[in-house]
């Protein structure tokens, strides 16, 4: 087992190295760089005219003007050594100081949506292939497919619609009004998982649904192995012999998915934070490519990334605990 | 007779099952799955309307109607207050006064009629770009009168002229998308596959970056790259193109997983003994042993495509105005207040959720007629 998960840490040192990487180039894309727009941002309307010569300086003061794998080393050196994304020009502040508070909203929201996710096809799948051919087997495949088919954003339109209507309640946004700039506290806290239901639920919609359909695959599957029979011969009481048996092997594949389901919830986040207007989180991530901040934007990609590839290595390790088989294929 | 008359048909059924090649068997077997065939149908007229979109849409997409903004769709009908009529007709537009804003609002007349005719001559338009007509599906029979099925958007626009377009470009992005994908995922995946090893290991490590990082974030830095002053065209290009780059580590790492697992059966092997060039074994004598579930993958990863170019334009990063797709109309419907007062800018949402269920019903179909085990006949 030690061995198996020191193997999987270094692939996961591995692939986040290159994943850096290409984040880095993704950053180094958009045609003219930050210095330009510095200049035109602090000297627009002060009558001061720039020349050529004025952006090469600040370019050299910013560091721009290094070869491009300098400029990576640099990067993701200051990350790595000091925790240091460098500066968000925009904000004129630490990369660090910008996210810091969101990144900690995020992996809340992540949590909050991967805890309902499985809380409720877990269950649920088990129960729809324990009853299968039935009219709630039916009812669950329906709506595992509208799961898929309706995008999560036009879902969080429909809930803010209904909530204005039945509860005239405006519930978009992470806090109320009040908590908004409190410091934290017990009661901000309280506050934040009250209004964080509502993108935990449209987030888990579509993982829900397509975890349902790999539970209830796989428990059918199970279910008909001569293990169960004879269990079941021996007298086994069913309960006992579902989660003994068939439910064991089903959350497998649930469990090896987990980074699948936080990408999935990662790339839905910032649409679905736009419509509930989370201006926590989407819109900074939206403001930075716009503004060219490619350094808020390249820390946030390279942090979600990050989260992914870590979650991928924890359902790994978990996997491998869950069934040893694994270890010796792996 | 008849007693000797029925074996000799089921006889020849038996026949004609044995000697039917891979292809029909599985058309036979997909034919018998009801919603499949259901979704193939609702599928092909969708694309249908998306190819011969100028005929079948009776106004252009950004064309406007002044008179009728924010308006409600005009049903057809064939009776009010007057009377019956064999022809479906609307009533007319009139402008009046809202009593408590004082704004003008058009609303209908139920006194006049403007009867519906179809294939009916209106706005001159070239079919594909190329071929002019003036002929579409329906319109009005008044040259001034406008029919507006499902409404129009706050400049006037049809509803219902512009979602049709946006079918086209909608599907369109699809195909391009997984058409790209799946080059990429036959080139990436075949040499990882076929030449296994190290090269297989370096492959599997860039498959496993490209995978891990979340799509739509990644999306928005590359659509920020894209310079504003590109032209809508470039935009739809520079998006499928982005698209199917990112799709393919799921097909990639089937087809090398099918590769590896009979790079050495004996007929493989026989072939390369025979100096068949790599490309040639690979697309001659190991693809087509499963070719059937890499178009199961590629069917089920339209949805993927679609949804999100159509989430990406519905924030405003993928395709731009005046360009149409679902997600560019939707665009308008980001607030509870269009639900309410303008309900009809969602239709195309409808088309969205309908699409992606029937690429996904098909590639349940599919992946069941595919399956060779699945039953006996």
């Amino acid at each position: 087992m030690l061995r198996f998960t020191a193997e999987r840490f270094v692939g996961m040192i591995v692939t986040m190295l290159l994943v850096s990487l290409m984040v880095f180039i993704i950053m180094e894309l958009p045609p003219g760089d930050y210095a330009d727009r510095y200049a035109f941002r602090k000297y627009s309307g002060t009558g001061v005219s720039v020349t050529e010569a004025d952006i090469q300086a600040i370019r050299v003061e910013l560091g721009l003007d290094k070869p491009m794998l300098l400029r990576y080393f640099d990067w993701i050196g200051n990350i790595v050594l000091h925790g240091d994304f460098g500066q968000a020009f925009a904000f004129e502040t630490s990369v660090t100081k910008v996210i810091g508070d969101k990144a900690l909203l995020t992996t809340a929201i992540l949590f909050g949506t991967l805890i309902i996710t499985y809380l409720v096809s877990i269950p649920i799948g088990i129960y729809a292939a324990v009853k299968r051919a039935s009219f709630a087997d039916y009812g669950l495949t329906t709506f595992s497919y509208l799961g898929l088919a309706l995008p999560n954003f036009l879902l969080a339109l429909i809930l803010l619609y209904f909530a204005n209507r039945w509860f005239n309640a405006d519930i978009g946004g992470l806090f109320s009004a009040e908590m908004k700039d409190a410091p934290w506290s017990l009661a901000k806290a309280g506050d934040l998982i009250a209004h964080l239901w509502l993108p935990a639920i449209v987030l888990a919609w579509s993982a829900v649904a397509y975890q349902l359909q790999t539970v209830r695959a796989t428990m059918s599957d199970e279910l008909n192995k001569l293990s169960v029979t004879a269990a079941r011969a021996r007298g086994v009481p069913e309960t006992k012999l579902l989660i003994k048996y068939p439910a064991r092997l089903a959350i497998n594949p649930v469990v090896s998915t987990i980074g699948f389901d936080v990408n999935r919830i990662f790339s839905e986040l910032p649409i679905v934070a736009v419509v509930l207007g989370l201006t926590e989180l989407g819109e900074l991530l939206l403001r930075a490519y716009l503004d060219l901040d490619m350094y808020v934007a390249g820390a946030i990609l390279l942090l979600l990334t990050f989260m992914i590839v870590f979650m991928n290595f924890i359902s790994d390790i978990l996997l491998a605990w869950l069934d040893p088989r694994i270890k010796l294929g792996g | 007779m008849t007693d000797t008359a029925k074996p000799d048909r089921d006889e020849a059924q038996r026949l004609r099952y044995y000697s039917a090649s891979q292809w029909t068997l599985i058309w036979w077997r997909f034919r018998r799955h009801r919603a499949a065939m259901v979704a193939a149908t609702i599928l092909g007229i969708m694309a249908l309307m998306g190819v011969f979109a100028e005929v079948v849409a009776p106004y252009g997409p950004t064309s406007r109607n002044a008179s009728y903004l924010d308006g409600p769709p005009q049903l057809p009908m064939f009776c009010d207050r007057q009377g019956c009529s064999i022809r479906p007709f609307v009533h007319g537009i009139k402008t009046e006064r809202d009593p408590i804003t004082l704004r003008a609002i058009s609303v209908p007349d139920p006194e006049t009629r403007v009867y519906v005719s179809f294939l009916a001559r209106g706005e001159q338009v070239r079919l594909f770009g190329v071929i002019p007509t003036d002929i579409h599906l329906f319109g009005l029979d008044h040259d001034k009168a406008r029919l507006h099925l499902w409404g129009t958007d706050d400049l006037g626009r049809d509803v219902f002229s512009r979602t049709i377009y946006a079918t086209r470009t909608s599907l369109s992005i699809g195909v391009m998308g997984v058409l790209i994908s799946f080059v990429l995922a036959l080139i990436i995946g075949g040499t990882a596959g076929y030449a296994g090893g190290r090269v297989d290991g370096g492959i599997q490590r860039v498959t496993e970056v490209v995978r891990v990082v979340p799509i739509i974030p990644l999306y928005m830095g590359l659509a920020a790259a894209m310079p504003p002053e590109w032209s809508t065209t470039q935009v739809y290009f520079a998006m499928t193109l982005i698209l199917g780059l990112f799709g393919w580590p799921t097909l990639a790492r089937r087809i090398r997983s099918q590769l590896l697992s009979i790079r050495n059966e004996d007929y493989v092997v026989a072939a390369r003994l025979a100096g068949a060039r790599p490309s040639r074994i690979i697309g001659q004598h190991m693809l087509p042993s499963f070719t059937s579930f890499i178009i199961v993958d590629l069917v089920i990863s339209f949805p993927y495509m679609i949804l999100s170019e159509t989430a990406l334009s519905f924030v405003g990063l993928g395709l731009r105005p005046p360009s149409v797709s679902w997600g560019v109309m939707l665009q308008q419907a980001q607030s509870v207040r269009v639900i309410e007062q303008t309900p009809w800018l969602f239709i195309p949402a409808g088309f969205v959720v309908v699409a992606v269920l029937a690429f996904t019903v098909i590639g349940d179909g599919l992946r069941d007629a595919a399956d060779p085990y699945s039953e006996a006949r």
